[in-house]
């Protein structure tokens, strides 16, 4: 048996000790109960939606717990096959077909148009980077009625094509920014080693600068997802005929078209409608916040 | 031939500064030359300007006799390895190393042949399939190197590629890429290389020829040796050696047997070829320049060279002593070997001690222009 070198403790410092941790574990407790109490009101609206979904059109309103007493799945039935010609599937079809090209040109051009701000020295860089910036400042409402006498006189009214074309010119002024700001802060000599290599500038965009990017270009194809998924009064001035409705509209229409409306049913298809945008994030966590805290910008 | 001549080469940056002022170097086929100087002396704005990353605002850069001016860094014959390695950090080192050799349309079977010959060089076989943020500093700078050489370039350009290394990495691979550039030469690759760098330990080591940089300015272009033992002006003397060359007041004086100087109230004669360079010139203020190894203790008084000065510090290196000492004012530094252990004992700080002046290694500056007078 070896001796132990270190000294033993007294008593009051053992006392002293066991008094801090029990300190410690109290203020611990108060903290958690207080921000467990915050935490369940910000989420109880979410929880009461997806508990009223499985209700009965009668318990939803009768009933303030958001557990089913009788859990049925007759909303997710009755709502799918909605009040008009088409089932709920073919607004889900439609959203794609306005989500997908959209975000594909948002992350195209705005990757194009930030990679010239940050990279490249041209005459009038610094007004239109200041004009770029005071768009950000902008409503968007205030160019809507332009923007629809244009599109009327194209001719392209009732169809997608409003909601995806202006993304090709990076309209979204503040993924540009997130992109110029991420780009900021990664240094140029892995382009310039890139350019010794015998890369063109394009080629050094393509080879370089996306697979550094990628983090932020998922966060910005992400955010274009999410907000695209939610948009209503985009759809709602440009298209008219149901069969090309996205979920937005949908839901809308569900509620308008009938006096009393099936509460259930409506609940039942918000909830299916807000699938897509927690699948992508959760399966996108890692590059989003990545993508966001390297920018610097928090959404 | 890939010698690299720059005439009368400037840059003006965008908000009107001038960074580099008409600048000639010569840098001949196979030579290694290192451009040293202090932070801001442009050297790695001249040596991105003939890497073609940046633009030239006057004068013209040749390499292997062509004017390059407006080519693209990648019609230069060129590669550059930087400070901070810029390896791709999403491509394994492999890819790195390939990544040119791809963009050229190299067949598969050449590329993978050059892959694992340079690897085999640099010793870095092992490290093919990693990322490079597995790689520690050393190998990822071993790396870089890897994907210079692997274009097989005329002109090798160095961005300060050793000061993210620590102190022993840092003198391996001093080592390491001086042997690759001579293993190069007797592969009958002459490859030119030019080094920026600010540590003066690898200038003197590794450079065929050091250009000397001050604030756009090329001070002096020459051998290690020759810089050491004939600086051109007061800057080039006082910015290599370590410790420091003693630069310090003097007064030039006529004798009857020639000029001489006196240096805080004591007259140190002239070696001949000295008082020849210093003849022609007037009595008045001059810059005496000796470095502390020519500067010695001495046991007794003599009258031609040798000053008395008080001792402020001592340091002890082990095989060497620092002795600061005071001259009238005028703080000089000698460091001696330590041959005397008794004699060394005797240093007391603030007691008066002979030193010698070893008048043949010293130099004499001009106070205005600060060129050296007496270089023959």
């Amino acid at each position: 048996m070896h001796k132990t070198l270190v000294p033993a403790v007294s008593p009051e410092a053992l006392a002293e000790v066991r008094r801090t941790e029990r300190r410690q574990r109290r203020s611990a407790l108060i903290r958690y109960a207080i921000l467990i109490v915050c935490g369940f009101a910000m989420i109880y609206p979410l929880l009461w939606l997806v508990g009223a979904s499985f209700k009965t059109n009668r318990e939803i309103f009768t009933e303030i717990g958001f557990i089913p007493l009788a859990p049925t799945v007759e909303g997710y039935i009755e709502g799918w096959k909605t009040s008009t010609e088409y089932t709920f599937g073919r607004f889900f079809l439609n959203t794609f077909a306005i989500l997908i090209p959209k975000v594909i040109a948002t992350a195209l051009s705005s990757v194009l148009v930030a990679y010239g701000f940050a990279r490249f020295e041209f005459p009038g860089k610094k007004l239109l980077f200041a004009i770029l910036i005071g768009t950000l400042l902008l409503p968007n409402v205030v160019t809507r009625i332009p923007q629809y006498l244009l599109f009327r006189e194209l001719g392209w009214l009732d169809s997608y094509l409003p909601l995806w074309v202006p993304q090709l010119f990076a309209v979204d002024a503040f993924f540009v920014f997130m992109l110029i700001q991420f780009l900021r802060g990664i240094p140029r000599d892995m382009e310039e080693a890139a350019m010794i290599d015998g890369c063109r500038p394009t080629q050094v965009l393509l080879y370089i600068v996306v697979p550094i990017l990628k983090p932020a270009i998922i966060s910005v194809a992400l955010f274009q997802f999410m907000w695209s998924m939610n948009d209503f009064l985009g759809p709602l001035i440009y298209i008219s005929s149901v069969e090309k409705y996205p979920i937005a509209l949908a839901l809308k229409m569900s509620i308008s078209v009938t006096e009393s409306f099936e509460w259930n049913r409506i609940l039942s298809m918000t909830v299916l409608a807000l699938v897509p945008s927690l699948v992508v994030f959760f399966l996108a966590q890692k590059y989003f916040i990545e993508g966001i805290s390297t920018t610097g910008l928090k959404g | 031939m890939s010698g690299v001549v720059l005439r009368q080469v400037s840059k003006v940056f965008a908000n009107g500064f001038k960074a580099v002022h008409e600048i000639d170097l010569d840098v001949v086929d196979g030579e290694f030359m290192v451009l040293i100087g202090p932070s801001g002396c442009a050297k790695s704005t001249t040596l991105r300007m003939i890497a073609g990353l940046e633009s030239i605002t006057a004068g013209e850069v040749r390499i292997g006799g062509k004017i390059v001016n407006n080519l693209p860094p990648y019609e230069r014959g060129i590669a550059m390895v930087f400070q901070n390695y810029a390896l791709y950090p999403h491509m394994k080192v492999h890819r790195n190393l390939s990544f040119g050799l791809r963009l050229k349309h190299e067949p598969e079977a050449a590329i993978r042949s050059a892959v694992s010959e340079v690897a085999g060089i640099l010793e870095i076989e092992e490290l093919l399939d990693r990322l490079p943020k597995e790689l520690s500093g050393g190998q990822a700078q071993r790396v870089a190197v890897g994907r210079a050489l692997i274009k097989k370039p005329q002109v090798f350009l160095f961005d300060e590629p050793l000061s993210n290394l620590d102190a022993k990495l840092r003198a391996s691979m001093r080592v390491r890429i001086t042997e690759l550039h001579r293993r190069l030469k007797a592969d009958g690759l002459n490859a030119t290389v030019i080094y920026v760098t600010h540590d003066q330990t690898e200038a003197m080591t590794m450079g065929d020829r050091i250009c000397v940089l001050k604030e756009g300015h090329i001070m002096q272009v020459d051998t290690p040796a020759r810089l050491y033992d004939a600086p051109a002006n007061t800057f080039v003397a006082g910015f290599l050696g370590s410790p420091e060359m003693n630069l310090r007041p003097a007064t030039l004086v006529r004798h009857a047997d020639g000029p001489a100087l006196r240096v805080g109230g004591f007259t140190v004669a002239l070696p001949d070829d000295k008082k020849r360079c210093l003849e022609s010139r007037d009595e008045g203020e001059v810059v005496l320049g000796i470095r502390p190894p020519f500067v010695e203790l001495a046991t007794a008084r003599s009258t031609t060279d040798t000053v008395e000065g008080i001792i402020k510090f001592v340091e002890f290196m082990g095989h060497e002593v620092f002795i600061y000492f005071d001259l009238d004012g005028e703080e000089y530094t000698a460091v001696n070997r330590i041959e005397n252990p008794g004699l060394l004992k005797a240093l007391k700080v603030g007691e008066r001690a002979h030193f010698r002046f070893l008048m043949d290694r010293a130099h004499v500056f001009d106070p205005t222009s600060e060129l050296n007078l007496t270089l023959s």
